[in-house]
């Protein structure tokens, strides 16, 4: 299982390894990050079979279909949940957070 | 990374919720995927370069929008109103092109010589094939070819990649951001960046889709009462129908919460008049071009309560503002020496941002070297980044050295009460280089004569604004989304005609 630091850029997908959760990265955010679900680190949504892993019990509490997360350090990161599942999102130890959204009327 | 991202989460979040057409016998988002995959595997198996659809907006288009993108090919909606010659030059601009066309189009998209299916029959056969998964589109690949209206020139061919179309949503729209109920009314064609825009940030949104193909006021008021409308789009010129047809009647449209206007220059008196026909209603202008994947500004409810409501000069202005930007985008206001502006002053509108694409088919990119696009919009920007549209940098007056832009003379003569619509164009002149000629619809019964409307202007602008002759028409030429075709109009008026 790797831990190393996924270089995120705009529109790269990740999935989980411990759940269903699938994300888009919207923004990357100004430095490197080690994007987890489930405490685990996330791997590119076509890499090939998982080793088996075991989730960090105090991060499964769930990811939100369709929902922005951002980081408490960063607020240029920006992580759309395209899949959600029961892990939640992380870098390393940090806990990413639900990222408010400010609607604009619809215009087409 | 391709737009099919967006179906797939709607399909997942709202699998039963109906998507397109009455909520009684309506495609349901699931049905909508199932739909577009399959149509995928037939495009897949027809090994065409290209999609291009000629017809009305339905439920079709967002269907064939997104089987295109599962099938990895553009989608190039065509004007249904183009004569069989047109048709087929565009057509012949695309690489290798399946056509599908409403039945009704069928005979004439087949006289081009290309491939036609019937919308109908493509759909059937979809229905009865089973959905094959193929690879998900590149981000970098076109999703969308849409041809400009050409309003000054030929039409240019619009290259919109899906990593254009999906920041433009993921910047603009809050996921399932909806209710069961909610439901916008699209009525706006397909080869509209609108009518496009819809398809992609309704299914985003969870919402609802009901379509009037032929734009007829009443019919529009009455959808919008039977099907409980709770949003629509609308050009300038609807809306102006709309309110003519109320005749100052309050609209009685109690579910519609917000209505979106823009595509065109909306005339002040037309929006006074619709703010008071519709008192529940949010209003939303929405400023973008095509090359920019739809909206790039917004003037929300909110600023239009506060503009009607302010005594303030500056906040009151702004109901003839298109807003704010939209998250994403960066704007800049060039001089003509590419010096940048302050606010306050007016000059050419670049934009920058992950949404714009400023490609074309065949001649590239227009942007510079750092990612600016030249929107050809005169434009400038207010204290608090309200943006402020005055015209086509194309469409500049040149008279006698003096810079006119057409819009503020129209605006002018708008206010006149005999005036219904006005155009305003430069013909050539020997003496001034340009001469400014106004050409006018009065309203029915009005009697104003040239003299009196061009006293009028010069009451309210300088006089060298002053149009050196005003013109009367029945009508005036536009483009079936409201923008006045002012190169007809120069054609009609050179050689001169006295006014």
């Amino acid at each position: 299982m790797s831990t190393e630091a996924v270089g995120l850029r705009a529109g790269l997908r990740l999935k989980s390894q411990v759940c269903a959760t699938e994300v888009i990265v919207v923004r990357p955010g100004t430095r490197p990050l080690s994007l987890c679900c489930g405490g685990v680190p996330m791997l590119g949504r076509d890499a090939s079979g998982a080793a088996e892993t075991t989730p960090v019990a105090e991060r499964m509490r769930g990811s939100l279909l369709g929902k922005r997360y951002t980081h408490p350090g960063d607020d240029a990161v920006e992580v759309l949940v395209t899949v959600g599942g029961a892990g939640s999102l992380s870098d390393g130890e940090t806990d990413l957070v639900l990222k408010e959204a400010k609607p604009l009327p619809a215009s087409d | 990374m391709s737009i099919s991202m967006l179906l797939s989460m709607a399909a997942s979040a709202f699998a039963d919720r109906v998507a397109l057409g009455r909520r009684a016998d309506g495609i349901t988002f699931s049905g909508l995927e199932r739909d577009a995959n399959a149509g995928a595997t037939l495009l897949r198996e027809d090994a065409a370069g290209s999609v291009a659809f000629i017809g009305q907006n339905s439920p079709l288009l967002p269907t064939l929008l997104f089987a295109s993108a599962a099938a990895g090919l553009p989608l190039a909606p065509l004007n249904y109103r183009l004569p069989r010659d047109v048709l087929r030059g565009l057509l012949d601009r695309l690489d290798a092109p399946v056509v599908v066309a409403d039945s009704r189009y069928a005979e004439i998209a087949r006289s081009t010589g290309h491939r036609v299916i019937a919308a109908e029959e493509w759909l059937s056969a979809a229905r009865r094939t089973e959905p094959v998964p193929g690879p998900e589109a590149d981000p970098g690949s076109a999703a969308v070819l849409l041809f400009t209206s050409g309003t000054t020139a030929d039409p240019k061919c619009v290259v919109l990649r899906h990593s254009h179309l999906l920041s433009y949503v993921l910047g603009t729209v809050e996921f399932a951001s909806t209710q069961e109920r909610d439901c916008a009314l699209v009525s706006v064609p397909p080869y509209h960046v609108a009518g496009i825009g819809s398809a992609l940030t309704n299914v985003y949104a969870g919402r609802r889709m009901v379509y009037l193909p032929d734009f007829d006021p009443a019919r529009w008021l009455e959808l919008v009462r039977s099907e409980g409308v709770t949003g629509a789009m609308v050009v300038p010129t609807m809306l102006a129908r709309v309110v003519e047809h109320l005749g100052g009647a309050d609209a009685d449209c109690p579910a519609l919460a917000s209505l979106a206007y823009g595509g065109a220059r909306m005339p002040l008196p037309v929006l006074e008049q619709a703010l008071r026909a519709f008192p529940e209603t949010g209003f939303a202008n929405a400023y973008g071009l095509t090359e920019t994947s739809s909206t790039i500004a917004v003037l929300g409810p909110e600023d239009h309560r506060k503009a009607i409501e302010s005594d303030d000069p500056v906040v009151r202005d702004r109901l003839g503002s298109a807003g704010q930007v939209v998250p994403g985008i960066e704007t800049q206001i060039r001089a003509d020496d590419g010096s940048v502006l302050v606010p306050g002053v007016t000059g050419e509108l670049w934009v920058r941002g992950e949404q714009v694409s400023g490609e074309y088919r065949g001649a590239g990119s227009v942007l510079d070297a750092d990612g600016w696009f030249p929107t050809r919009d005169l434009a400038r920007l207010d204290e608090d980044g309200y943006l402020f549209l005055s015209g086509r940098n194309d469409d500049t007056v040149i008279r006698g050295g003096e810079n006119i832009a057409p819009a503020e003379v129209e605006d002018a003569l708008l206010t006149h009460p005999a005036v219904a619509e006005a155009a305003v164009v430069g013909v050539p002149d020997d003496e001034w280089g340009q001469r400014l000629v106004a050409v006018v619809v009065r309203r029915e019964d009005a009697k104003a004569d040239a003299a009196e409307l061009r006293a009028h202007v010069r009451g309210l602008l300088r006089g060298s604004r002053t149009p050196d002759e005003v013109v009367f028409r029945d009508e005036l030429p536009y483009t079936p989304t409201g923008k006045i075709i002012r190169r007809h109009l120069v054609a009609w008026l050179s050689p001169p005609v006295e006014g």
